[in-house]
């Protein structure tokens, strides 16, 4: 098959199986998103932050943690002799621990999204299906957690639980779900008296397997987009732990404890604390545009 | 909130008005309510344990064991929760382990310097951000919308305990066009006698107009900083509440009148946007409490923020529960306070109620 039959294929008005159907749907959602070249920059920011963090082992020329020399080989300004980004404190190569960093940036983001989506999916599910007062409680609790500030709650778990990045991906993840439970509730709400739900129902299906298997898959795309817009957030709450030092602990290369450790140097050697936070910044904007992208193309409300 | 289906007539407006209000406040408290049952719990799982932090480590058995009965340890949790809101209702947060006060003075003593922050970023992103938003709204799509945009991307996705580095990087120590860290220089520190605790203020109302621009050249780097993501927040609210408004028609028949454009925009227009607005400001307000703990830690700012982060890293939990509830019982107040003012300056919302 030629470039031009296959997207005549995927584009046809009249696709002959589910299968193109679908894929045709797919397509057109892709050449939408293409042409916002902003998103696409996040796109690129994005799929770059998931191959320097798979790869970094292979990309960073030094050690992480093991510093060089501690006479002659710190604080040396960017681009000097093969340290692109200099070294800090300890003699340790920027660059390499950026590139390392990464990893710890990308699992923060994944974990938390990983344990707050289904929190949120099940407590929203549950409360808008049930109603009544299923339905008050959960709500109830849901606005409690709404009424602190996010990073404010994140620090009382953390010190609660002690400081450790490990810690730190659970205090965010507890303040990170009531947002999507408020989300996949209003999706419920729509769906719930809907003609196939109700068939379901009549068939003697089970409120666990109606809730699971029919009505989460609906709310599922809505809460993805709201996720990605806020993993910019989560970084950024995650690096705000690390600079207040409850997050990664030293001498691990998270960057917002980087910045905390380079505040030291800030007048002299600028770039150690400099650095680190033009990695912040980058990927924080990467996922912005890719939600910002996402959500223009996903949902037809905000189109304009 | 939206159950209020029954389409009642004007007659029974005030006791709609009343009935309302009764379940606001209800909601209110039982929030409150659910806050300190978070906060309780926090504490209660704590791996420190409480009574050594009171006594030291090295009290003998005897000791230990009163002040084990002496803060209600050996009674039922519901029982210890309920001293607990009897003791906050009060006002008692106990005693910081760190600075051996009560935790409500270290709060009053640190709480000006946040306010005093915060209203200054507030002000700073409020005249900024809603002629941004404006302007961006008339010019859609054309250069003065890409310039707020994108101011407001570097908002949100900038750190903003490293911006708040750079700014004292760039203007303090290399081009000296503000003061460091801190509220005010140690020469003025003693020489303003605290009334408001808000020092702009303070210094002013006594005429010292040295000490006041010693004040203004250190509050207005880090307020400068946290009003530019107020700015970013309102500036992006006011552009769609104006995009919303100018499609209306009677912009149009404004237009069709011979209204001057600039009549329609910042008169007609823009009144209209304000309702919701108030909205988003008081909120944005919430959120600055919220970006003063990192902002405070940089700068070295001796409020809210760094009381909070000081008592998280010295773990004396009492001092951090107490700063946590108050952080959330703004939020809940100023949620209310938007609630209200909407209610009280849109006549059709003051209708329906």
């Amino acid at each position: 098959m030629t470039t031009l039959s296959r997207r005549e294929w995927l584009l046809s008005d009249q696709p002959q199986s589910r299968r193109q159907a679908r894929l045709g749907q797919v397509y057109r959602t892709w050449l939408s998103f293409r042409s916002n070249w902003l998103a696409m920059v996040g796109l690129g920011i994005v799929l770059l932050l998931i191959l320097v963090a798979v790869f970094a082992n292979v990309i960073a020329p030094y050690d992480p943690v093991v510093g060089g020399d501690l006479r002659t080989e710190r604080f040396l300004p960017p681009l000097s002799q093969g340290h692109l980004f200099g070294t800090d404190d300890l003699a340790r190569d920027i660059f390499s621990r950026i590139v390392h960093g990464s990893r710890l940036t990308l699992m923060v983001v994944v974990l938390v999204a990983v344990i707050a989506t289904p929190i949120g999916l099940l407590v929203g599910t549950t409360s808008g299906y049930f109603g009544g007062w299923v339905d008050t409680v959960l709500m109830r609790v849901t606005d409690i957690f709404l009424a602190f500030p996010r990073l404010i709650l994140a620090l009382a778990f953390v010190a609660a639980l002690g400081p450790g990045i490990e810690n730190a991906i659970i205090a965010i993840a507890i303040t990170s779900w009531p947002p999507y439970a408020r989300l996949a509730r209003a999706e419920t709400l729509t769906i719930r008296d809907s003609d196939y739900i109700n068939a379901a129902r009549l068939q003697g299906a089970s409120s666990a397997r109606i809730l699971w298997g029919h009505v989460t898959p609906l709310c599922l795309s809505s809460v993805i987009i709201r996720v990605t817009l806020d993993m910019a957030g989560i970084i950024l709450t995650a690096a705000g732990l690390g600079f207040l030092g409850l997050g990664a602990q030293p001498p691990q290369p998270e960057w917002g404890a980087m910045i905390a450790s380079g505040r030291r140097f800030l007048i002299d050697q600028w770039w150690v604390a400099t650095v680190p936070g033009v990695a912040i910044f980058v990927v924080s904007l990467g996922f912005n545009l890719l939600g910002d992208g996402l959500r223009d193309v996903l949902d037809p409300k905000a189109r304009k | 909130m939206s159950d209020d289906t029954d389409g009642g007539g004007r007659s029974s407006a005030l006791p709609r008005i009343l009935w309302k209000l009764a379940r606001l406040a209800a909601t209110v408290a039982l929030t409150f309510l659910g806050l300190l049952v978070v906060t309780f719990l926090i504490g209660r799982v704590v791996p420190v344990d409480p009574v050594l932090a009171v006594i030291g480590d090295r009290a003998p058995k005897s000791v230990y064991d009163r002040v084990f009965i002496e803060l209600g340890l050996d009674k039922p949790l519901y029982e210890q929760f309920w001293l607990y809101l009897q003791k906050v209702l009060t006002g008692d947060f106990g005693q910081s382990f760190l600075t051996k006060r009560d935790i409500a003075d270290d709060i009053a003593r640190v709480f000006p310097a946040t306010m005093e922050l915060a209203t200054v970023a507030i002000i700073i992103g409020t005249v900024l951000g809603i002629p941004m938003g404006v302007w961006a709204a008339v010019r859609q799509g054309r250069l003065a919308d890409q310039v707020v945009r994108v101011l407001g991307l570097v908002g949100y996705s900038a750190p903003i305990f490293w911006l708040g580095l750079l700014g004292l990087l760039v203007f303090y120590a290399r081009l000296h066009w503000v003061s460091g860290p801190g509220r005010v220089d140690i020469a003025f520190e003693y020489s303003i006698t605290p009334k408001t605790g808000l020092l702009l203020l303070d210094s002013a109302m006594q005429g010292q107009w040295d000490a006041f621009r010693n004040v203004f050249s250190h509050i207005i780097l880090p307020a400068s900083l946290l009003g530019y993501f107020s700015m970013a927040y309102i500036s992006r609210m006011t552009r769609s509440f104006m995009l919303n408004e100018l499609a209306q028609e009677y912009v149009i028949t404004a237009r069709v009148k011979g209204v001057p454009e600039w009549r329609i925009i910042w008169v007609h227009a823009l009144r209209n946007a304000a309702v919701p607005l108030v909205t988003v400001i008081a909120l944005s307000y919430a959120n600055l409490l919220e970006g003063s703990v990192l902002t405070e830690t940089v700068f070295a700012w001796p409020g809210l923020g760094q009381y909070l982060t000081n008592s998280l890293q010295n773990s004396d939990m009492n001092a951090v529960l107490g700063g946590t509830l108050l952080i959330g019982g703004i939020f809940v107040g100023l949620n209310l306070l938007s609630d209200l003012l909407y209610t009280l300056l849109d006549p059709r919302v003051r209708r329906q109620a």
